[in-house]
């Protein structure tokens, strides 16, 4: 069964008196244990296409099912606990909370689940998870304790710690340099293999894009290649 | 519940990660609610004092005076009936529970030392009338006795203002004085208590015992003399004279055949006034009832007769005086919730920065899964955290404080668990009114442009 269903996805901003449509009839379509690139310039719609998927925003029309669930009627309580269960985010800026240990921002995200989990288990969770991305000797440090590198990978641990079926990357190796930049993409590669975790990587880089299965194209709101034939047509 | 506990952890932790600007938010609220604090313990303190100080003025002194004679359907105005005894003064003192009660004859007339004189008040009565009054400790001397009272000695304390217009320059203790003919051994001096609320001097009378001024001196009250004509003595001195040279005025003087008859004098054993001191000021209005009840009983009044006695209290002054104190203590507490007030909009302005600075965090939160009730509540517990912290070093300061002014300034406090409860709780109302709109502001974040925001 498809992860993502998109169909007909329009997305109009209003500006003043003006709409400005920036999504244009969007369909496409995402397996489970995918790993997919989401191309595009700026000013494509990409932003605004990946906020809609991350469950961030609504769609103006059309329908978006994500794990079997209609999440594009959602009101934004509901849209908040799929974003808690289902997607996890990684960002270009890494977005770690300042003067805050690497094992409480991986808890983060636990504080908002509706399942009750002790604190105990908060933190064997996260020390888990902080282990699988290489950081266990680093759980005490605060993010100005830590390399870049470092930083995206508590950020990406701190993405996983609800076990999400779904792994955003917005931009993940904008602030990297090339090394760490590789680091990075070859440790989503390894969770999408090994864990089977379906990923999007959000880029305007082709090397970063290189490194998944299938790249989707986004042009002037619509999609230009990458998609599967089925979705295009329905 | 345990979600409420989590979050209250993450306000914690979110507090722990700016310390400093905690405690500087905070001070407001500390100094505010140390405000409040000290201001109540100081100023129940002097408003317990001053009430203190208005019962030793006698404010839980009840008086009882007789009723107005009737004459013909003519009253001569209260205090003018006969019917009030010294045996209704024993008889309170019996059979209710009173502090002290003390029998009043006065006369205005003259007294002299040599060659000195002056015109003053000469107060007959027992040594209670010191203990009523609140007037114990002579400043010389010592107290008359009750043996006195029953022997009718010619004894008497003075004033400090007599004792100092007849004896300027010498002490008047053993010395001898005469009023109206009769001579008085000064046995002490009472303390100076200066002039009274409407200002009469206080210290201007003599004290004598009652009997001694009523068998003696005066025979007759106070308010059937005519002072003026009693003041100058025109009758010849007769020193050893043992019955007073005033007139009842309310009886023929008895002629010759009738004095043959009735060689006794009639004696009137009637006083001016009962000078009664409750045991405190609460009790002054039972006191009022049980001794009304008891002189009617005595004096066989039926139920629709008329009181030929009245008794008056100090309610009166007391209220005005403890209202006057309050309104204080209000005064003072507005101008402490004013800056409670000012400690509020304080953590209002900084809760705001802090939630701009943290908009961010606030987007990441919201995109892992916080809803808007969940950011809402997390800024509200961490401005509620913020004022109970204070609210809490500020009690501790406030009480620290009024524990100072007591050990340096030796200013009464009064230590009110109630004050500190009501601080605490509007400390927490404080952060909960002022943490709600930048909280509120925090929740309708979009986390779209919270993420983006630089």
């Amino acid at each position: 069964m498809d992860l993502i269903q998109l169909r007909n996805i329009f997305k109009t901003y209003r500006v003043g008196e003006i709409d400005v449509p920036v999504l244009k009839g969007v369909s496409l379509d995402v397996l489970r244990g995918e790993l997919v690139a989401l191309m595009g310039v700026s000013g494509s719609g990409k932003s605004t296409l990946m906020n809609i998927l991350g469950c961030l925003d609504r769609p103006t029309t059309g329908e978006y099912w994500l794990d079997g669930e209609l999440v594009s009627k959602l009101s934004a309580d509901q849209r908040a606990m799929v974003r808690n269960h289902k997607i996890g985010f990684v960002f270009q800026s890494f977005n770690l909370l300042p003067r805050t240990t690497a094992l409480r921002q991986v808890m983060m995200p636990l504080t908002y689940t509706a399942s009750d989990i002790s604190d105990r288990e908060a933190r064997q969770r996260a020390s888990e998870m902080l282990a699988r991305v290489g950081l266990a000797d680093r759980m005490d440090h605060h993010p100005s304790q830590l390399s870049g590198g470092q930083q995206q990978r508590v950020a990406i641990a701190r993405a996983l710690v609800n076990r999400p079926p779904l792994l955003f990357a917005d931009e993940p190796t904008g602030n990297l340099d090339s090394r760490t930049s590789e680091e990075v993409l070859r440790m989503f590669q390894k969770l999408n293999s090994e864990e089977g975790i379906t990923i999007i990587l959000v880029t305007h880089d082709a090397e970063v894009a290189a490194h998944a299965k299938r790249t989707i194209h986004i042009r002037d709101g619509l999609i230009a290649d990458g998609v599967f034939e089925h979705a295009q047509t329905a | 519940m345990k979600k409420l506990l989590r979050t209250i952890h993450v306000a914690l932790y979110g507090l722990s990660r700016n310390v400093m600007r905690a405690i500087l938010t905070t001070l407001g609220i500390i100094i505010g609610i140390a405000a409040v604090i000290a201001m109540m313990e100081v100023g129940d303190g002097s408003s317990k004092a001053v009430q203190a100080k208005i019962s030793g003025m006698g404010a839980n002194v009840i008086l009882v005076i007789p009723g107005s004679m009737q004459n013909g359907g003519v009253s001569a105005g209260s205090g003018t009936a006969m019917k009030l005894t010294a045996d209704d003064n024993q008889a309170i003192l019996n059979s209710i529970d009173v502090h002290a009660s003390a029998p009043l004859v006065r006369i205005r007339t003259q007294v002299v030392h040599g060659h000195l004189n002056t015109v003053t008040m000469v107060n007959g009565s027992t040594p209670q009338f010191l203990t009523v009054r609140d007037w114990n400790n002579p400043t010389a001397g010592t107290s008359f006795t009750d043996s006195d009272v029953r022997g009718a000695n010619k004894v008497c304390m003075l004033g400090q203002t007599v004792a100092r217009e007849l004896f300027p320059h010498e002490s008047p203790i053993g010395k001898e004085i005469r009023i109206q003919n009769v001579t008085f051994k000064v046995v002490g001096v009472l303390r100076p208590k200066g002039a009274n609320m409407i200002g009469w001097d206080q210290d201007d009378f003599v004290l004598a015992p009652w009997t001694t001024v009523k068998y003696r001196v005066s025979g007759t009250s106070a308010s059937v003399t005519n002072n003026a004509a009693s003041t100058v003595s025109n009758t010849i001195n007769t020193l050893s004279a043992l019955y007073p040279t005033g007139d009842a005025g309310l009886y023929d003087s008895p002629s010759a055949v009738q004095q043959a008859d009735n060689p006794h004098q009639v004696r009137f054993a009637n006083i001016d006034q009962i000078l009664v001191s409750a045991n405190n000021a609460s009790e002054v209005p039972q006191t009022v009832r049980e001794i009304e009840s008891l002189l009617r009983d005595r004096h066989h009044i039926q139920d629709i007769g008329m009181d030929d006695f009245e008794v008056h209290d100090m309610t009166e002054m007391m209220s005005t005086l403890t209202s006057a104190t309050r309104l204080i203590t209000t005064l003072l507490l507005c101008i402490a919730c004013i800056s409670l007030v000012v400690a509020g909009v304080g953590i209002m302005n900084i809760m705001l920065v802090s939630v701009t600075e943290r908009t961010r965090e606030i987007g990441l939160r919201m995109a892992v899964g916080a809803r808007s009730t969940d950011i809402l509540l997390q800024f509200l517990i961490e401005a509620v955290l913020l004022c109970l912290a204070g609210g809490l070093m500020g009690v501790a300061l406030g009480l620290g404080s009024s524990w100072l002014v007591t050990t340096l300034l030796h200013w009464p406090t009064e230590w009110s668990p109630l004050t500190v409860f009501v601080a605490f709780i509007v400390s927490a109302l404080v952060g909960v009114i002022f943490g709600f709109y930048p909280a509120w502001k925090a929740s309708r974040l979009d986390p779209i442009e919270a993420l983006r925001y630089e």
